[in-house]
């Protein structure tokens, strides 16, 4: 009976009792979700247009912002490193494009999976190589991005925003957006989901596939960047941040592989579930509730919309 | 019943034509020293039984695939082999045996994808929705409103092509073509699975098409009576050779061609 008390009652009980505490918790699953939508962003956009599942997309994001610091560090100054950084994503698509989806053409999805794993070690590798495997600091101040917080008055408490996570919030939402039109109404954007569902469809309207997949992965390149530089002002520019990738899956469930507001509003669901659950039901768990309950919501998703809250229904023919 | 249009296609008018094109796939010879042309504004079939080459023929036209011999002119540039952007490019639009199709997206974005290559406003006005990018996206949808009453198929714009039947999916396909405003259609079995019904639809619409915009068609089909009554010209292909070329009758009479869809006695 008590137990029942704990799960339903006393939560939403303390909820009431102290909401300034419920204002802050919630921003601050505000702010991982988008968070996490930038991540998934870097998988729909690629899954999108080529129908492959890019492994390499949370290795995109250090190997980004590796760059980035490490450019600043050999004393390039910050903007300048930032432009080159971003000259070299488009290489690096470039490169992708010409030494491992050209010579692809045609293979099975699967094959394309299993060369983006082949892709993740490759930029492990080389980003260990050149950079080193130290965590390093990311320049924040350096980018004019603010930092300290704002603390406002609300509800008899003070809810405490940090400034980084305004503009990363900011940031995300111009991103998605600008992204989502980008796809739904211009001709490169319909030649993208034209490539996704048939390459010799697309290729009998003279749409070319190198150009398209030079431009997709560029783009997913700059959403990774982007997601760098937010996470590693958060935590630091390690290797270690590949493993927040995986929180990219529970998010792309939700949202569905195939859309671009999909990955906003599943990942706002997934970071605002994750840091309720922690801070209201955690405490009967003994905690760390965090790490997994993000799979459990999107198990529970899985079972009644399996192609996501906005994705393309899946129509087969029998 | 097609009236031979005889005076507008000129003997000397060729629009396209392949000379002794060869192509394998390692040992399996699909096309072996294949010539025949395509004149301008004509109905052109190519027939075959199956494993005749008459696919690969079209994809060889169209750069999907390259030949290993042999060269193709059209519009009066030669060359050993198409690529698939510079035959789209050039004005070749095709449809598929077996619809290739973007299912995701509706039937009205299927046949703006085919406008691809004549939007050129560039993407950042595009993105904008403004201005000369505006207009330009206006002035395409209302071809591709043209093209969707041709083919009367107003009331499946906004369904996804993934959901709707094989006979209406076919049309779709064929408005994808037409949006691209080709000066050849290749047109892969384009009756294939349908009904009577349907194929007379269908017979009517290439029919149109070439009548309205003077659009020349280059067509694989199976259906004995509707190549003979659409065709202008018949290529016969059996075991990548070409074994006749000529009008529907003097195919239909020849011996050659009644041996490979019937059989010899040994």
């Amino acid at each position: 009976m008590s137990l029942l008390y704990q799960i339903f009652i006393d939560p939403f009980v303390q909820m009431g009792t102290a909401p300034d505490l419920l204002v802050q918790t919630l921003w601050e699953g505000l702010v991982a979700g988008v968070l996490y939508a930038l991540i998934a962003l870097g998988f729909v956009l690629i899954f999108k247009a080529s129908g492959v599942f890019n492994f390499a997309q949370g290795i995109m994001v250090v190997f980004s912002a590796l760059t980035l610091v490490g450019l600043y560090a050999h004393g390039v100054p910050a903007f300048l490193a930032l432009a080159l950084t971003i000259a070299v994503m488009f290489a690096l698509a470039f490169a992708i494009e010409r030494l491992v989806l050209r010579p692809l053409v045609n293979q099975a999805d699967i094959i394309l999976f299993m060369a983006t794993f082949g892709l993740t070690y490759i930029l492990i590798g080389s980003g260990e190589l050149i950079f080193g495997g130290d965590p390093k600091v990311m320049i924040t101040d350096q980018l004019l991005l603010p930092s300290g917080s704002y603390s406002i008055k609300m509800l008899g408490g003070f809810v405490q925003m940090q400034k980084i996570d305004v503009a990363a919030a900011v940031i995300a939402s111009l991103m998605v957006a600008t992204l989502a039109v980008f796809f739904q109404k211009t001709r490169i954007g319909r030649a993208l989901r034209a490539v996704a569902d048939s390459h010799r469809a697309a290729l009998s309207v003279g749409i070319s596939l190198e150009y398209i997949w030079v431009i997709v992965w560029f783009a997913a390149g700059i959403v990774a960047l982007a997601t760098g530089i937010m996470w590693g002002a958060r935590s630091n520019v390690s290797f270690a941040l590949e493993i927040i990738a995986l929180k990219a899956l529970p998010v792309l469930i939700l949202g569905g592989l195939t859309s671009i507001p999909g990955a906003i509003v599943g990942g706002v669901i997934i970071g605002v579930g994750e840091k309720l659950g922690e801070f209201y039901w955690g405490p009967l768990f003994g905690s760390g509730i965090e790490s997994w309950l993000a799979y459990v919501i999107a198990l529970i998703f899985l079972l009644f919309r399996p192609q996501g809250l906005f994705g393309e229904r899946i129509i087969e023919r029998i | 019943m097609r009236a031979p249009s005889g005076s507008e296609i000129a003997v000397g008018n060729v629009l396209l034509s392949v000379e002794n094109v060869s192509l394998s796939f390692g040992g399996v010879k699909a096309v072996s020293n294949v010539s025949f042309d395509i004149r301008k504004g004509e109905i052109r079939a190519i027939i075959g039984p199956n494993g005749a080459g008459k696919t690969s023929m079209l994809n060889i036209i169209n750069g999907f695939y390259q030949p290993q011999e042999g060269q193709i002119t059209f519009k009066g540039e030669t060359r050993a082999k198409m690529r698939p952007y510079d035959a789209a490019n050039g004005g070749i639009a095709r449809t598929f045996q077996n619809v290739a199709l973007f299912r995701g997206m509706t039937a009205l974005d299927n046949i703006m994808a085919g406008r691809t290559l004549k939007m050129r406003r560039n993407f950042f006005w595009q993105l904008l929705r403004h201005g000369p990018a505006l207009a330009e996206e206006i002035e395409h949808r209302h071809r591709v409103e043209e093209i969707i009453d041709f083919l009367k198929i107003q009331e499946i714009r906004r369904t996804p092509v993934g959901r709707l039947p094989y006979g209406l999916q076919k049309r779709v396909e064929l408005g994808r073509a037409l949006a691209m405003e080709p000066d050849l259609l290749l047109l892969d079995e384009p009756m294939a699975g349908m009904n009577l019904e349907e194929k007379e639809d269908m017979s009517r619409y290439i029919l149109d098409v070439n009548d309205h915009y003077g659009t020349t068609i280059a067509l694989i089909e199976h259906d004995m009576g509707v190549v003979m009554d659409l065709s202008d010209r018949v290529v016969v292909l059996d075991h990548g050779i070409k074994i006749a070329d000529g009008k529907p009758d003097e195919v239909k009479r020849d011996q050659g061609v009644i041996d490979a869809y019937l059989g010899v006695a040994h």
